[in-house]
């Protein structure tokens, strides 16, 4: 019984941190026809940002919002700058981005060098949870605090701001949200923004978790896309589900069948493709 | 076969050359680069079938190639299999496989066809990475011997070679026949008119699909040949920088031309060599070179080249009104 708590909470860590990968990518990729590849990559990149932040001596918080601005600045340069000028061309975009996450790879080899970082914890986070004989650790509940947090916050600016009335307008029909009067390439910046800052966010939140080493950007990118086929193309909702279905089939495959656990995510795949290929909660075939 | 036809004796130079090539240089390193160029053109042609023919962007490609290679590999120098039977079986289940992958990836087209495609392979990757008792982990998988059929001595680089340039000679064959053929076009026409074909009656769905097994039959023949040239595979075969790699083959040389892959394959294994003799940012090199091509030459390197010297030639002869758009045609856009 303690083996299925124990593996269902870590299960929930590990979707905690795919939904705020895949929540960024689900909504650029939802509003914008963008599958950015390079999304992986800015986890990462945020993770190693961060890492260095703290190394030069300032506290995770802080690390935090470093990692998260600084991959926010360069998705929005990159954004404003390549992307925009391949607008109305999806495939030239994804080599774009394809291009981009090698050259942000190998980037992060040629500086933070080939070994595994282990990235330190908040001191105010380190110990266990205990109730009675079960033990957990308290980041990976605060991680998981930190998902549902920012589920709740996109939940909210989607559904509830103007701001979010407009992407969702943007997602249901581009060239209408234009006609109307609804500034998309602003939009656009913001959205691509907004998910990039909450990848490299969730790459230096991460860190203490899975450390970071190269090869973790091509590790959670497959996770991330496989999150949004199971979910459905730019739905909240969908890439929370998937994101706790991929979490939890994951954690248990690890620790059931250690060499298999890679074998049962094709499982999800060919059911949701099979049964439902809008995925779980979307609208529109991906 | 459309672009720019080639005529006769360019034609023939160029396979005097290729078969001369063991004489010509006599370095074994060459010959077994020009080894790794004919492999990576097998792969990069059936590749070029699903992207450039059918216009179906796939960045999985190298599935058929890893795994076809771990099964030879596995089968015959572990599982005490035959050559033979070991080569059939890896082949017959990689072809097996891409029915599955055609399956499921052709639930979506555009962009999700491109997205399961890369899921797909990745997790393949993380198969063979992870599953280590079977597939030896990161340490990869070798023992295997070349074999000798017919009394040939494949541990010869030269006759490797022309062993090798006999399975691209067929593999080119049979994509010529098959881009001929009725299913050839019209898997062409659903690479244009989708709905327009749907509505005349086609099986698109069947079309594309049959065509995506073709491509990952050939994928697992290159998988064969380069577990033979390597006798040893490790999941780098199977990573999405080897399917990017054969993309990028596929679109340098012009994406559906017959033999621009051919020419993309040489290209992209002669610089990687090169690259890495100097320098071991071969991957930023790559990121950059795709991110060059959408950007300045979106129809292809060799197409873009010749276009760019059509320019030059009509500007410094006014007259000429060859139209530079017949081959700008094939754009990856």
């Amino acid at each position: 019984m303690n083996f299925w708590i124990i593996q269902g909470l870590n299960g929930l860590a590990f979707g905690s941190l795919l939904f705020i990968l895949a929540s960024g990518f689900s909504l650029i990729f939802g509003l914008m026809r963008i599958v950015n590849l390079s999304h992986g990559a800015y986890f990462m990149l945020g993770a190693y940002v961060g890492l260095s932040a703290m190394e030069a001596g300032v506290n995770f918080w802080i690390a935090i919002l470093i990692g998260g601005g600084a991959i926010c600045i360069l998705g929005g340069v990159l954004e404003r700058f390549i992307l925009r000028r391949l607008t109305g061309q999806p495939l030239a975009q994804v080599l774009v981005t394809l291009g981009i996450a090698f050259i942000i790879a190998d980037t992060c080899v040629w500086i933070w060098t080939g070994d595994p970082r282990p990235v330190p914890m908040p001191s105010e986070l380190t110990g266990a949870f205990r109730i009675s004989h079960l033990a957990f650790p308290i980041y990976r509940l605060f991680v998981i605090g930190v998902a549902f947090a920012l589920a709740a916050a996109l939940w909210f600016l989607l559904e509830r701001s103007r701001l979010g009335a407009m992407i969702r307008a943007g997602v249901d029909d581009l060239p209408m949200a234009r006609a109307m009067g609804i500034r998309t390439s602003l939009l656009f910046s913001v959205v691509f923004c907004l998910g990039s800052a909450l990848a490299g966010a969730g790459g230096v939140l991460a860190g203490p978790i899975l450390s970071v080493y190269p090869g973790l950007d091509t590790d959670m990118l497959p996770l991330a896309l496989v999150v949004v086929i199971l979910g459905g193309v730019g739905s909240l909702l969908g890439a929370f589900v998937g994101s706790l279905i991929i979490g939890f089939i994951y954690s248990y495959g690890q620790a059931l069948f250690p060499d298999l656990a890679y074998v049962i995510l094709f499982l999800p795949m060919v059911l949701v493709l099979t049964l439902r290929p809008t995925g779980l909660f979307g609208r529109q075939a991906i | 076969m459309r672009g720019p036809a080639f005529n006769a004796i360019p034609r023939l130079v160029v396979c005097a050359a290729l078969l001369a090539l063991p004489w010509l240089v006599t370095s074994d390193y060459y010959v077994n680069i020009a080894s790794q160029i004919v492999i990576a053109a097998i792969l990069a042609l059936s590749l070029n079938l699903l992207i450039g023919f059918g216009g179906m962007i796939s960045l999985g490609h190298a599935a058929y190639l890893g795994v076809a290679a771990y099964l030879t590999i596995y089968l015959t120098a572990h599982a005490g299999f035959g050559h033979l039977a070991g080569a059939l079986i890896a082949i017959g289940a990689t072809t097996v496989l891409a029915m599955l992958f055609g399956y499921l990836a052709l639930r979506a087209s555009g962009l999700g066809f491109l997205m399961i495609t890369l899921a797909l392979g990745q997790i393949l990757w993380g198969v063979a990475y992870r599953w280590a008792s079977l597939t030896g982990g990161d340490n990869g998988l070798g023992g295997l011997k070349r074999p000798h059929p017919f009394g040939l001595d494949l541990s010869n680089p030269a006759i490797f070679y022309y062993f090798v340039l006999f399975f691209l000679v067929i593999a080119i064959w049979c994509i010529a026949r098959f881009i001929q053929s009725g299913l050839g076009q019209s898997l062409q026409g659903t690479r244009d008119q989708p709905r327009r074909m749907r509505a005349l009656g086609y099986n698109v769905w069947l079309i594309q699909w049959l065509s995506f097994v073709f491509a990952g039959f050939w994928g697992a023949v290159a998988g064969l040949l380069y577990a033979y040239y390597h006798q040893f595979v490790s999941p780098q075969a199977l990573h999405l920088t080897t399917s990017a790699e054969t993309l990028l083959m596929v679109i340098a040389g012009g994406t559906g031309t017959l033999l621009g892959p051919v020419v993309g394959a040489a290209l992209v294994v002669i610089l990687k060599n090169v690259v890495s003799a100097y320098i071991t940012r071969w991957l930023i090199l790559l990121g950059v070179i795709f991110v060059a091509i959408v950007l300045f030459m979106p129809e292809g390197l060799v197409p873009g080249i010749t276009r760019g010297l059509r320019t030059l030639k009509r500007r410094t002869r006014p007259d000429e009104t060859a139209d530079a758009s017949s081959i700008a045609g094939d754009r990856i856009r």
